[in-house]
Order: C-alpha cells, then sequence, then structure tokens
C-alpha cells in the first residue's frame, strides 16, 4: 500500500484522517500515485492537478522522503522507501499568512 | 411566508442565516467548507431546498457543491470547466495577449424553471451551462465568440463575469455583464450574444464610449420590468428602458456614483438600492458613513438610509454580490460588509440591524423567501 498525505483541506473533502492509503499499480510514481489517489476520491480532480494538462497546481509541492519532487519528471520512479509504503508522497501547500 | 434564509459566501467559507418573517431573531449555520473562500451561493426560485455554492482557493482551486435539504449538507458535484474549441487569447493589463485560463467561478444562477439548471459565470470570463444539477458543465461558446472576447481585458478583480440576469417574461433571453467588458444580451438563450453598452462611458479606457470595455460593476432589474434594467458601473449609475439597448445616467444627486452591488425593491419597481463608495482609490464609504441610497424614481432622486448603519469610523466596502432583497409582504433588503457584518432591513430600507457583526469579508448575500 502507498501511503499519500495531504493537506488539511483536501483530507476534510474526502473526509480522510491522517494518510491516505492506496494500492497503486505498475510503477510507483507521481502519475501513478495521483491517478490512484483521483480514481479513488473523485473530487480530488482538479485539486491538486490541472484536469486537462495534468500539470500541479501552482501553490502545492509534492515531497517525497523529504525530498522536492515537484519538478521531477511525472513519470519518474519515486524513492523505493515511498513504493514499499514506508514513507509518505506528501502533497504540501504553500504556507501563507495574514 | 414562513420566513427567510440568507446564504452568505465569504472568504473564509458560507454560511446560512435563518429567521422567521419578522427578522428580528436569526439562526447561524456554518461555516460551510470552512478555510475556502466562497464566491457565491444560490437557492433554485424552483425548489428552495436546492442550493448551489462556489467554492474555491488558490491553492486548490474550483469546486461546486450542491445542497438537496436547504443548505444543512452539501455535495461536491463537477468542476470541470473546460473552455470550448481551441484556447485563445485575451488581452492582458498591458495590451499584450494573454491565454485563457479558467480561475474560479464567481457567480452561480439556478434556472427559472428547472432545478437541474444552473449557469455558472466564471473567471477568465465565460458562461457555463449545467443541465444536471451541476455534475457536468459546457461553455455557452457563443459569448465569447460573438462579442469580439479577444480584446476583453480584466479589471483589478480579474476578467470575471459576474453577473447573470435570466428574464422570467422570456426564456430566450439572459444578461450578462463582465469586468471589464461591459453587458451582453442574448435574445436565442444563450447562441447568439451581442453587446449592450450604448450611451455608457468610461473615463478611463482609450475609447470611451466604446462598444465594449466598460467595466460594469452589477446589473439589477424587477421581474415584472425586465426590459428596465439599473446598473451599477465603475463609475456611474445608469438605467436602460430598452433591455440594454441604450443607457443613460441616473446618478443624480449621489454622494459618489461610485460603488459595486445594486438592487430593486421586490414590489415597487421603481425603487433601487446603491451603496456608494467613495471613488476607485477609496473603497469604502464617503466619510466613513455606512448609508445606503435609495431611489424611488427610478434613479436621479436619492435618499439616504442610514438608521442603525455605523455613521463614523467605518471603512468596509459592499461587493457587487453582497446586496439582495427578499420577497416578504414588508421588503428586507440585505447586504454584507468586507468588515464581516451582515445588514438587513426588514422595512425596506428605513431601519437596518446587524444579523451578524463578525464574519469573515463578505464576497455574496442571497435571499431566499421560503412558504
Amino acid at each position: 500500500m502507498i501511503r499519500v498525505e495531504v493537506p488539511h483541506h483536501l483530507r476534510v473533502l474526502v473526509g480522510v484522517e491522517g494518510d491516505i492509503l492506496l494500492d497503486v499499480d505498475g510503477p510507483v510514481t507521481q502519475a501513478s500515485v495521483l491517478d490512484a489517489l483521483e480514481a479513488r476520491f473523485p473530487v480530488l480532480r482538479g485539486t491538486i492537478r490541472d484536469r486537462a494538462t495534468k500539470r500541479r497546481r501552482p501553490y502545492l509541492r509534492f515531497f517525497a522522503c523529504d525530498r522536492d519532487v515537484s519538478f521531477d519528471r511525472p513519470d519518474a520512479p519515486l524513492p523505493d522507501a515511498v513504493a514499499r509504503g514506508e514513507r509518505p508522497f506528501t502533497v504540501i501547500g504553500a504556507m501563507s499568512g495574514g | 411566508m414562513t420566513g427567510v434564509r440568507v446564504l452568505v459566501g465569504t472568504r473564509k467559507g458560507g454560511f446560512c442565516l435563518t429567521s422567521d418573517e419578522r427578522r428580528q431573531k436569526w439562526e447561524i449555520s456554518g461555516p460551510h467548507f470552512a478555510g475556502w473562500e466562497v464566491y457565491h451561493m444560490k437557492g433554485s426560485p424552483v425548489d428552495p431546498d436546492r442550493v448551489y455554492a462556489s467554492q474555491s482557493t488558490s491553492w486548490f482551486g474550483q469546486l461546486i457543491q450542491r445542497s438537496d435539504d436547504g443548505g444543512r449538507t452539501f455535495t461536491p458535484v463537477g468542476n470541470d470547466f473546460a473552455y470550448a474549441g481551441r484556447p485563445e487569447d485575451h488581452q492582458w493589463y498591458d495590451g499584450t495577449p494573454h491565454p485563457w485560463e479558467f480561475k474560479r467561478v464567481w457567480h452561480l444562477e439556478p434556472s427559472l424553471i428547472d432545478p437541474d439548471v444552473v449557469f455558472a459565470g466564471v473567471e477568465d470570463a465565460a458562461l457555463f451551462r449545467s443541465d444536471d444539477g451541476g455534475q457536468s458543465w459546457q461553455e455557452m461558446p457563443g459569448l465569447r465568440h460573438d462579442t469580439g472576447g479577444r480584446d476583453w481585458s480584466p479589471g483589478a478583480g480579474g476578467l470575471c463575469l459576474h453577473t447573470i440576469l435570466l428574464d422570467p417574461s422570456n426564456p430566450d433571453r439572459m444578461y450578462v455583464a463582465i469586468s471589464s467588458a461591459g453587458a451582453f444580451r442574448t435574445d436565442d438563450a444563450g447562441g447568439i450574444w451581442k453587446p449592450v453598452n450604448h450611451g455608457l462611458r468610461s473615463a478611463q479606457i482609450p475609447e470611451g464610449e466604446a462598444e465594449v470595455g466598460h467595466c460594469v460593476h452589477s446589473i439589477a432589474f424587477h421581474p415584472s420590468r425586465p426590459d428596465v434594467l439599473y446598473m451599477q458601473k465603475h463609475w456611474d449609475v445608469m438605467r436602460s428602458d430598452d433591455a440594454g439597448e441604450m443607457w443613460h445616467e441616473v446618478s443624480g444627486d449621489l454622494p459618489s456614483d461610485f460603488g459595486f452591488p445594486i438592487a430593486v425593491h421586490p414590489h415597487e419597481p421603481g425603487t433601487v438600492y446603491v451603496i456608494p463608495i467613495t471613488s476607485d482609490s477609496v473603497h469604502y464609504p464617503p466619510e466613513g458613513r455606512l448609508r445606503v441610497y435609495r431611489s424611488r424614481t427610478g434613479g436621479n432622486e436619492w435618499e439616504p438610509l442610514s438608521n442603525g448603519l455605523p455613521q463614523e469610523n467605518c471603512y468596509v466596502n459592499v461587493l457587487r454580490d453582497a446586496m439582495s432583497v427578499d420577497r416578504c409582504d414588508a421588503a428586507g433588503v440585505y447586504f454584507g460588509t468586507t468588515g464581516g457584518q451582515v445588514y438587513v432591513s426588514p422595512d425596506s430600507g428605513e431601519t437596518w440591524q446587524a444579523i451578524v457583526h463578525d464574519l469573515p469579508a463578505v464576497l455574496s448575500v442571497e435571499v431566499q423567501t421560503l412558504s
């Protein structure tokens, strides 16, 4: 199982506390994880990636094993620790004050 | 009448305020969608339990929520707002081409006859329609294509389609308004559109009397006289007596003719309300005194209504979708401020009281009159 950590507002939207656990078929990549996430929770379509282009929304970043993978290719393999479910794939929202 | 439900969209969520027809004691529920911007909430005139809400943030984009129990619970519906055809350009602030990009839904207008039909006005400006209760959305592309969308440019608030008026006497006729493009009308249910801006004058644009390019802030009519339109423009309060073919100014003796919302009394088609704001540079009421102005003559002659409103040190704004009226026998007028107050007048504006004082900045106020 892949662990996915999403920001508070998206957890509220899908009604899940803590990490989301997903089965991912095939190679574990940003794209395959997000495809599986959106398949399980269709309401998340458009909230993390643009619906049409699949590009990451500007105020979000992706982290894996403490590394910013936001600018990696979407089909690049995520670290083994993420693929084994030991560490989460994390979606982080930009900090904002005011 | 059994009462009213006031739907309030704010910077940090949506709220429902309910009261009986005396409108003295209120129940407050919310925030719905806590922490999200709720640009607009509006109920179906056919089925008042059906409420649509626009929920968005810059982080996570746009969601549409629908309630089928009068705003007690909401369910997300469709959020795929894909422009029809090839992406095009409009003008950017500096006159250069800029690609059309969906940002958010500013206004939701449920059909007058079918609770599953709802229109959405969006930024970058376009009009969408759903025939399945918000599950799916299709652009009505004639608006952008027929009226020179490539020449539209955004106002400071964005290139937003913020006003949608459905003519109750003619199901084929509707109006929309866009900042800063102007007002547009269709007479064939959204197939073909034309600008209806003759008579508008805007000193802030290169051609002051151009066919498009005017920053229209809001338009309103009375359902019994849908050819008589009232407009609050960036500057100027305007009126058209012929469905927008020609406009004339009715600012008259207002202390400022800059403002955002405009509303028409529910039982008196010639009675109009505006909330003057000091200027385009200074977005708060003149002299720090919050006053609604009412004209009982269809404009030109205006009277201040201030009983119960703060008359010193008040520096809030009232945004374009943040004023509404109910249909109670004793007509109610409502508005919300960027300071988080929602005010009601249960007597057509003679007296005012705050329903709530401390909501997040209010973006929109809509009223459902319940029976």
